[in-house]
């Protein structure tokens, strides 16, 4: 068999340096209080605090100097924020404050908006979640469950069975959804968040 | 009695089942009076946030203005679930942080009718009211069956002890609060270096070999440092821990059997309560034989049926022998 060439695609050009700050700043202002980002000494603390790591293409400090590079289609590609287990470990040693979790959360949001991820089973899992609270106010582990597997893990259904049969029988999994009663002004608010988010953006 | 209100989170009426159960079992004995905030809603998990920042912000905010509105005589909101706890603590914090947010969450808030003040609720966890407001000794002066005996891994994950915005804990890595409400329980507490890394969070969803790996992790040392049980503070942790628990011996070939249970089911125990009060049996990886060691009978998990095995069918490997089963090869060579 014979092997393709790989393709001669011309080296991506230097960005600019009003990009850089774009990036940054996007990054900043899109995340939960002060991000503190542009704090980053590159240390390090954060990748050698991280117990998901290993897993990671990018460690956080990484990550941080390819924002700040302005490399925003590799930054947004990465799997390290999907990695991120949400553990805080670096956030509490980082020595600048940086709010390292939520710019995590930042770029989630920012590689959905752009459809730049590898993987789709991370943001789906996160979106169907949001989909359901959206529409009962209350989480549906169920739910949740069944339609993240079927969709993503059909193989490994049956060998999930006796665990979710094990959750079932002990009521601890409960196959139909509870609805809040004040779910139709839940949807309000949420819908006038979405409009809000919209222009600030 | 002391009050406050309660956030408990989608879990506790589901998957933490055991947690809910064994929480309102010892509410009366310890004096901790709790009205559940009403119509609340999801807290939005991890999963939110990471859509976007208005909305998820706003789910959250409308526990807190629910719960001021219901806070007529200036009680605190208790979350029993670190990661509501962490989120209605951090949108609280991040509000007074930048009030542009806020600003967005109350023109939000608006279009249903509420609005939410940042910093006039205090946000606590249920481990921090039981220790600091309740208090050791209270705890020490209801256990009429001390857990003698039994060695407790203290296990409580990330979400509770960081980042700890109102300097409630005594550490974020090492904290004392769960180990010393253990010992005024009577249980001998091993120095369990792992008590607040990682379970693996929704890993176990997502990407489930990072997940294990993190499991395996934590049930080794706890084995390494010879506990009988496991107990933790987050239904997600329980969750990972014990349902997974399985998935993870599976997936390494190990034979981990763990008993994972929540703190208050512990203090039950020690109360004198009956254990079937208490949520016990609710978990996968059964705590029967940990607990038959102070004396304790608790109801067996219901087994799931096991499928018939064909005769065609290959042999399944042999699981690794645990430590006990070595002890008792030397036992036998002696």
């Amino acid at each position: 068999m014979e092997i393709a060439p790989e393709s001669q695609a011309p080296p991506s050009p230097i960005p600019k340096l009003i990009e850089d700050l774009t990036l940054l700043d996007e990054v900043s202002n899109r995340t939960a209080g002060v991000s503190r980002l542009e704090m980053c000494i590159q240390c390090g603390t954060c990748g050698g605090s991280c117990p998901s790591a290993a897993d990671m293409d990018h460690t956080p400090r990484m990550l941080f100097a390819m924002i700040r590079a302005g490399m925003r289609k590799d930054a947004l590609m990465s799997n390290t924020p999907w990695i991120c287990v949400s553990c805080y470990h670096c956030v509490v040693r980082c020595p600048q404050n940086v709010h390292i979790a939520d710019v995590m959360y930042t770029l989630k949001g920012m590689a959905i908006e752009a459809k730049l991820y590898r993987d789709s089973t991370a943001p789906d899992f996160s979106q169907t979640f949001v989909d359901m609270v959206e529409e009962y106010g209350r989480s549906f582990e169920f739910g949740l469950a069944t339609r993240h597997y079927l969709k993503h893990f059909p193989l490994r259904l049956p060998s999930m069975a006796p665990m979710g049969f094990g959750m079932l029988t002990r009521q601890r999994m409960s196959m139909t959804p509870r609805r809040i009663k004040g779910i139709d002004q839940l949807k309000t608010i949420l819908k006038k968040a979405k409009e809000v988010e919209a222009v600030h953006e | 009695m002391s009050k406050y209100l309660l956030y408990p989170g989608c879990s506790m009426e589901t998957s933490a089942r055991a947690y809910y159960d064994s929480l309102k079992a010892i509410s009366g004995p310890v004096g901790l009076e709790l009205e559940e905030i009403e119509d609340w809603n999801c807290c939005g998990a991890t999963e939110y946030l990471g859509i976007s920042l208005t909305p998820a912000y706003a789910l959250i905010s409308r526990n807190l203005a629910l719960a001021a509105q219901q806070n007529h005589g200036k009680r605190a909101v208790v979350a029993p679930c670190s990661a509501c706890y962490l989120n209605l603590a951090k949108a609280d914090y991040y509000m007074r942080e930048q009030p542009t947010l806020a600003t967005h969450v109350n023109q939000a808030l608006a279009a249903g009718g509420l609005s939410y003040t940042p910093g006039s609720l205090a946000i606590r966890h249920l481990l921090d009211v039981l220790i600091y407001d309740i208090g050791l000794d209270t705890i020490k002066s209801k256990v009429v069956r001390p857990l003698t005996g039994l060695r407790v891994a203290p296990y409580l994950g990330c979400m509770v002890p960081r980042p700890d915005y109102e300097k409630r804990w005594s550490d974020h890595e090492h904290p004392v609060e769960l180990d010393l409400l253990l010992k005024a329980l009577g249980a001998e507490v091993i120095d369990f270096p792992l008590k607040t890394h990682c379970c693996g969070g929704h890993m176990t969803q997502i990407g489930p070999e990072t997940a294990f790996e993190l499991i395996r992790g934590l049930i080794v040392s706890a084995e390494a440092h010879e506990a009988d049980i496991m107990t933790t503070v987050c239904p997600m942790c329980q969750m990972n821990l014990d349902a997974y628990q399985g998935e993870a011996n599976r997936y390494f070939g190990s034979a981990f059997k763990m008993p994972i249970v929540f703190f208050t089911q512990l203090m039950g125990v020690a109360f004198g309560l009956d254990p079937k009060d208490l949520g016990f049996g609710l978990e996968l990886t059964s705590a029967r034989k940990a607990m038959s060691r102070v004396g304790v009978e608790t109801p067996e998990p219901q087994a799931s049926a096991p499928r018939p095995r064909k005769d065609s069918s290959l042999p399944m490997p042999k699981p690794l022998p645990t430590k006990a089963d070595l002890a008792e090869k030397v036992e036998a060579a002696k």
